[in-house]
């Protein structure tokens, strides 16, 4: 079996992004960059199921500039056997990735995809969703737990009010959960070895996909604030305020 | 050209959060229509005819949209709404499954979570765990929007008069099937929409102890949160996570115990009218968006809390 894992270029989680001056979009300059965490997650499942045995390749694939290639080699170090960069300097929105996708699902052709269920900075939640609809392959999103059995993929999904399962034939689009798995850390040998694992370069015009903007982005801003609150003594004084003050309860 | 509105619901009743992108829709055109699409959803049709506003009602009966299954639904939005120049959705768990899915059928770049309608066309989101807000305008012919529901109040369920019409358009892809489905069912309200909100964190220590918050929330008659944290410890159940990739809720009065406040978490809070805050450590951030602050032990705080009440 084949896997492949997308991942995305992101603002590290632990960084605090703001606007540029001019509110033209967030000020990315100079920020520490890092896998989405959910691909991340994703990277780690693909991964495991290698070690069982049931997937012989995993390929990294990500949608970028040229220092996107950090990533590819960090998902390498991980244990992903190759990795491909589609190469492109356009903040390139989910439709056009999952475009991207498509013509590489089309060359590479994986059983699996395994994908983060969003990305930390435009948290748009669209990417595996619009794959599988390109594909026309099931869809196992939000996922807490994935097995393999048979030519079929048991996905436990996380939804509103609790858990659900659901069956899915391969090829198979699944996004990953937080809860899905713990990913590990690159050792120091995997990060000297990932140096000389293949990573091959293409660009959307070669892939045929035309990734121009459909949408624009017209500012970005901070949202309202909210006013500093106050330190109560204890919880008489927090009850009285609650009731007298705020009048909440 | 009219806005189709995706109702959420469980084959039974409407869900109320659907009436939160009704309120949203009013915003682009007065012409609203609701898509139901279930088996044996009579109901559901009826009560959304009677939602105010709501000038029609299109109803997918068929074995095949039971479960909500995205793969079916899809094929089933993009042929209805091609003929719309808005389809919205309540973003809930099975929205967010559902219309991208659908979007990339129509060749429309979607626009999730919208918090704000500027024009027909431009709408505001939140981006990087809400710490900003994006304006952003679609030129796709058609938008495919998800609609924050505690952004737009509820328009109301009554008044309506919609006519409900029915159309044999029935999706199999049969590449998914539908095991099984674990639900926890409380008696406490849903944590969207709901008016009072107490969230535990990692600092309730066990999952035993978590019980404190059910306690305390049934006293107030609140939902029942929890962060990341507590849930990834196995404190609280999945579907109770507060923050960016959980629920997002934006109750009158938010309760936060034992939770730090990573901006993951406050992404899913902040907007609610007043939160209180207690936790042990003074320098918390979740003490920087609280009203009303205590520091101080969850364990001896709230027993007086409850009994203060």
């Amino acid at each position: 079996m084949k896997v492949l894992v997308p991942v995305k270029r992101v603002v590290d989680y632990n960084v605090k992004v703001r606007p540029k001056v001019d509110g033209s979009g967030p000020e990315v300059n100079n920020l520490k960059m890092s896998i989405n965490p959910f691909c991340e997650i994703a990277v780690e499942e693909a991964i495991r199921l290698k070690e069982k045995g049931l997937v012989e390749e995993i390929i990294a694939v990500t949608i970028g500039p040229q220092q996107a290639q950090e990533q590819l080699r960090t998902a390498l170090a991980l244990g992903v056997d190759r990795a491909i960069l589609v190469l492109t300097d356009i903040l390139v929105e989910p439709l056009a990735v999952a475009k991207c996708l498509k013509e590489l699902c089309h060359r590479e052709t994986p059983d699996l995809i395994i994908l983060g269920k969003q990305a930390i900075d435009g948290d748009n939640n669209q990417t595996g969703q619009m794959l599988g609809a390109l594909m026309r392959y099931p869809q196992g999103t939000f996922a807490s737990e994935l097995m393999i059995e048979g030519n079929r993929a048991i996905v436990k999904r996380e939804i509103d009010g609790g858990l659900q399962t659901v069956s899915l034939r391969l090829p198979a689009i699944v996004t990953s959960d937080l809860r899905l798995n713990e990913p590990r850390y690159a050792s120091l040998p995997n990060i000297m070895k990932a140096k000389r694992k293949p990573l091959t370069t293409v660009t959307p015009e070669e892939l045929g996909v035309d990734v121009s903007l459909r949408t624009q982005l017209l500012n970005v801003k901070l949202p309202p604030q909210r006013k500093a609150g106050i330190v109560v003594n204890d919880v008489k004084d927090l009850v009285h305020k609650l009731k007298n003050e705020a009048k909440v309860i | 050209m009219a806005v189709l509105i995706l109702a959420e619901h469980d084959n039974l009743s409407l869900k109320p959060v659907t009436l939160n992108s009704v309120t949203a829709a009013k915003l682009v055109d007065d012409e609203i229509h609701i898509l139901v699409a279930g088996s044996e959803c009579k109901s559901v049709a009826d009560q959304a005819a009677s939602v105010a506003d709501v000038s029609k009602i299109i109803v997918a009966d068929y074995p095949v949209y039971k479960d909500f299954l995205a793969e079916n639904l899809a094929p089933l939005i993009a042929e209805v709404g091609s003929g719309y120049s808005h389809v919205f959705a309540t973003a809930t768990a099975s929205a967010k499954n559902i219309i991208p899915r659908a979007a990339a059928l129509m060749d429309v770049q979607a626009v999730s979570d919208i918090s704000g309608i500027v024009d027909k066309d431009t709408f505001e989101r939140p981006i990087y765990a809400g710490s900003m807000i994006a304006t952003v305008t679609s030129n796709d012919a058609i938008k495919v929007v998800t609609v924050r529901g505690t952004a737009f109040d509820a328009a109301s369920g009554e008044g309506g008069r919609g006519t409900i019409t029915q159309i044999s358009s029935s999706f199999d892809e049969a590449s998914s099937k539908f095991i099984a489905e674990q639900v926890v069912k409380f008696d406490r309200p849903e944590l969207a929409g709901a008016k009072v909100v107490v969230s535990g964190g990692r600092a309730l220590g066990s999952a035993e102890q978590f019980s404190l918050i059910y306690d305390f929330a049934d006293q107030l008659g609140a939902a029942v949160g929890a962060s990341r944290a507590a849930v990834d410890a196995g404190y609280a159940p999945n579907d109770m996570q507060v923050g960016q990739t959980g629920k997002i809720v934006a109750p009158d009065l938010y309760i936060a115990i034992g939770i730090s406040g990573a901006i993951q978490h406050l992404a899913g809070m902040k907007d609610s009218k007043v939160i209180v805050a207690i936790n042990k450590d003074q320098e918390a951030p979740i003490f920087s968006v609280a009203d009303y602050g205590l520091v101080g032990d969850l364990f001896t705080a709230l027993p007086e809390f409850e009994a203060a009440l």
